[in-house]
């Protein structure tokens, strides 16, 4: 069996959903956090600048535009985060800490944010700000505004590391994942391997229990406990029918031997030795019914399960057709038989021997003389097949699933001789094996159709 | 010849002493499997017959035990268990044949037949003959009066078991055991067929037929008319 494909198991999969999950929540708890924060720092520079401005509107109405100008000037020498700028209609800058008016899509009287440029140890570094505009009486603008470079830088790095902090979530959930499913993976492993070995026949296999008391651990032992259990079934249905066998056979022998005895000292010629020869046939005819019923019992008990071997079925058919040409050629039935490559499957080739000895018997005894038996081995896509078609009078549509059930035969064919359990017995082997059987319609006659699985490949 | 039957069904037991006897055979018997396993090594038999189930001791490990003290004598299973494995069990045991009960007084005879035959030291047989028919195992051909006949290679071992067994019954089933290795019971009797026309290859056009059918038991291939 090839180790299945971690990505393919359930036990992965569940994981993928979980890493799934676990990255969205990570990811919409960071972008939470980070818009929150982003408010509340924006909050607080709104109202720095808020108090900036109360502060020069004060000014401006007690001193006028010169006064305002003066303290711009003075405010502006401190060197802080605040940025003032104030010009005239033109936007030249008259006085302030910016060299030049920042932005053009400013509304009055609503927060802006802008870029600016500063000289920094001599180099022209553009900086981020955020202010607000105001136009005075006479065309004048005054700008105010606070440099929010370092915030800004700060969350340019909250950006551009949220994805890669997404991205190790999921990496690291993901090789987490595929560990915890190897080890589960381990774990199922030994039980698909001992579950295999019991359908190959070995009942006595279990399930191996770990120490940590888990999930695995019940489950296995819940198997085992099924396993005992069926194992028990199986020895009694065992038992039941090795006790049916002993304790009819042995009357039956007793029967056959009294019979037997009586025939042997009686002169073959009387009216009586006429009547126990008769006797002995039916006694013969009853043993072979109750062996093919029993044959039928084992057969779906699965007792014979643990002698299945790899067998050919086209050898099986080559045999087969040998034992049974004189036979048809007698009844000037044609046997013929498909010449095939080799077909193996699994399976006890007793059985199969005899399943199809009944499937060719009852063939050539329902052919008409000058029609033809075929029997095939072959391999389809659906399987491996052992075909048995005839050219005789077929079966009904509708009467084909009723002839596969035990004892019963078709009306038409009720003085035939035989114990009309041949084709339940080929069910029976068929269900054994784990195949099909199909009756179709040959066209004219009956194609018995047995499709064996593939054997599965040799460990 | 001296025959062992163990068996604990004593009134099987009693058919089954009786017949043998009146075939000719002298016959110890016991019904359990420790006086069977005891007579079995204490004095020489041409032939065992032991039951598969036996109370005390098994019939498979009477014969296991028999083998462990080189005594090789050949056993015949009588069992009257399911058969599909259990045919294999008994001659992985150690047993030499297996029918299962019920079975026919003639069957039984006729394997028994058939294993002190076998019992019998052979040289290595190159050619078997029987009257004027002779089959050369070498060469896989036969000949009869001079004449070559041809035969398919089943019909050659069909001839070879039954010549290898001249003068004795065989049974349609050892035939089919022995010569086409089933062990089931075909629904016609397909090896009557097999025999009849094996039987027109070697018999006609000649005044004394060599194989005869025996009524209510089976075949049995031999030069002089009985």
């Amino acid at each position: 069996m090839r180790a299945p494909s971690i990505l393919r198991t359930q036990a992965y999969r569940i994981v993928l959903v979980y890493v799934a999950v676990f990255a969205i929540s990570v990811t919409a708890l960071l972008a939470f956090t980070y818009w929150n924060t982003k408010r509340a720092l924006d909050a607080q520079t709104d109202e720095i600048i808020q108090v900036e401005i109360t502060g020069l509107s004060e000014q401006y109405q007690q001193l006028g535009l010169r006064g305002l100008a003066d303290v711009v000037i003075s405010r502006s020498a401190h060197g802080g985060p605040g940025l003032y700028l104030l010009t005239n209609h033109l936007k030249q800058p008259i006085v302030g800490n910016l060299d030049a008016w920042p932005t053009d899509k400013e509304t009055p009287d609503s927060f802006v944010d802008f870029q600016y440029q500063r000289r920094v140890e001599n180099q022209l570094e553009t900086r981020e700000a955020r202010g607000r505009v105001f136009k005075l009486p006479g065309e004048f603008y005054l700008l105010v505004a606070q440099d929010v470079h370092e915030r800004y830088l700060t969350e340019r790095l909250f950006t551009t590391t949220l994805p890669w902090t997404v991205g190790l979530v999921l990496l690291l959930g993901l090789v987490g994942g595929a560990v915890m499913s190897r080890n589960t993976l381990a774990r199922l492993d030994s039980i698909n391997r001992t579950s295999a070995e019991i359908i190959d026949g070995d009942l006595s296999r279990r399930v191996p229990v770990g120490t940590s008391h888990d999930e695995f651990d019940a489950l296995a032992e819940n198997l085992n406990a099924m396993l005992d259990r069926i194992e028990r079934l199986m020895k009694g249905v065992r038992e039941v029918t090795d006790s049916v066998a002993h304790d009819l056979r042995t009357p039956l022998n007793r029967l056959r031997n009294r019979l037997e005895t009586t025939q042997r000292h009686l002169d073959p010629a009387t009216a009586e030795a006429v009547e126990i020869e008769a006797a002995v046939a039916e006694t013969d005819q009853l043993i072979a019914t109750f062996n093919a019923l029993l044959l039928i019992a084992e057969a779906d008990a699965g007792v014979a399960r643990g002698a299945m071997t790899l067998i050919d079925l086209a050898s099986i058919v080559e045999d087969m057709a040998e034992l049974y040409a004189p036979l048809a050629e007698e009844k000037g039935v044609t046997l013929k038989i498909t010449p095939a490559g080799a077909t193996m499957i699994e399976g006890n080739r007793s059985l199969i021997s005899q399943a199809l000895a009944n499937l060719v018997d009852n063939a050539i005894k329902y052919t008409p003389a000058g029609g033809s038996v075929t029997v095939t081995a072959l391999e389809t896509p659906q399987g491996v097949e052992l075909r048995v078609a005839d050219t005789g009078p077929g079966i009904p549509a509708d009467e084909r699933a009723r002839v596969i059930e035990r004892f019963v035969r078709l009306d038409a064919s009720r003085s035939a001789p035989g114990t009309g359990l041949g084709l339940s017995l080929v069910a029976a082997v068929a269900r054994l094996h784990e195949a099909r059987l199909l009756l179709e319609d040959n066209a004219p006659g009956l194609r018995a159709v047995m499709r064996f699985p593939r054997p599965a490949p040799r460990r | 010849m001296r025959i062992l039957v163990v068996e604990d069904d004593l009134e099987a037991q009693r058919y089954l002493v009786n017949g043998l006897k009146e075939a000719g055979h002298v016959v110890d018997d016991a019904a359990d499997g420790e006086t069977g396993l005891t007579l079995a090594l204490s004095r020489p038999y041409d032939v065992a017959i032991i039951d598969r189930m036996l109370p005390k001791m098994d019939g498979l490990r009477v014969v296991a035990e028999m083998r462990e003290h080189s005594n090789a004598t050949p056993v015949l299973f009588l069992s009257a268990l399911s058969e599909v494995d259990d045919r294999v069990k008994g001659l992985k045991a150690g047993g030499d044949d297996y029918l299962t009960k019920p079975y026919a007084f003639v069957e039984l005879l006729a394997r028994i037949d058939a294993l002190m035959r076998r019992r019998a030291p052979q040289a290595v047989k190159t050619r078997l003959q029987v009257g004027d028919l002779e089959l050369d195992l070498l060469t896989r051909t036969a000949k009869r009066a001079g004449a070559a006949i041809d035969l398919q290679p089943r019909e050659f071992r069909l001839l070879e078991y039954l010549m290898r067994h001249a003068s004795q019954v065989v049974t349609r089933t050892m035939l089919l055991e022995s010569v086409w290795e089933y062990h089931f019971d075909p629904q016609t009797n397909v090896i009557d067929v097999h025999i009849s026309r094996l039987r027109a290859k070697i018999d006609k056009g000649f005044e004394t037929p060599l194989l005869h059918t025996v009524r209510g038991a089976g075949y049995m291939i031999r030069a002089r008319a009985a």
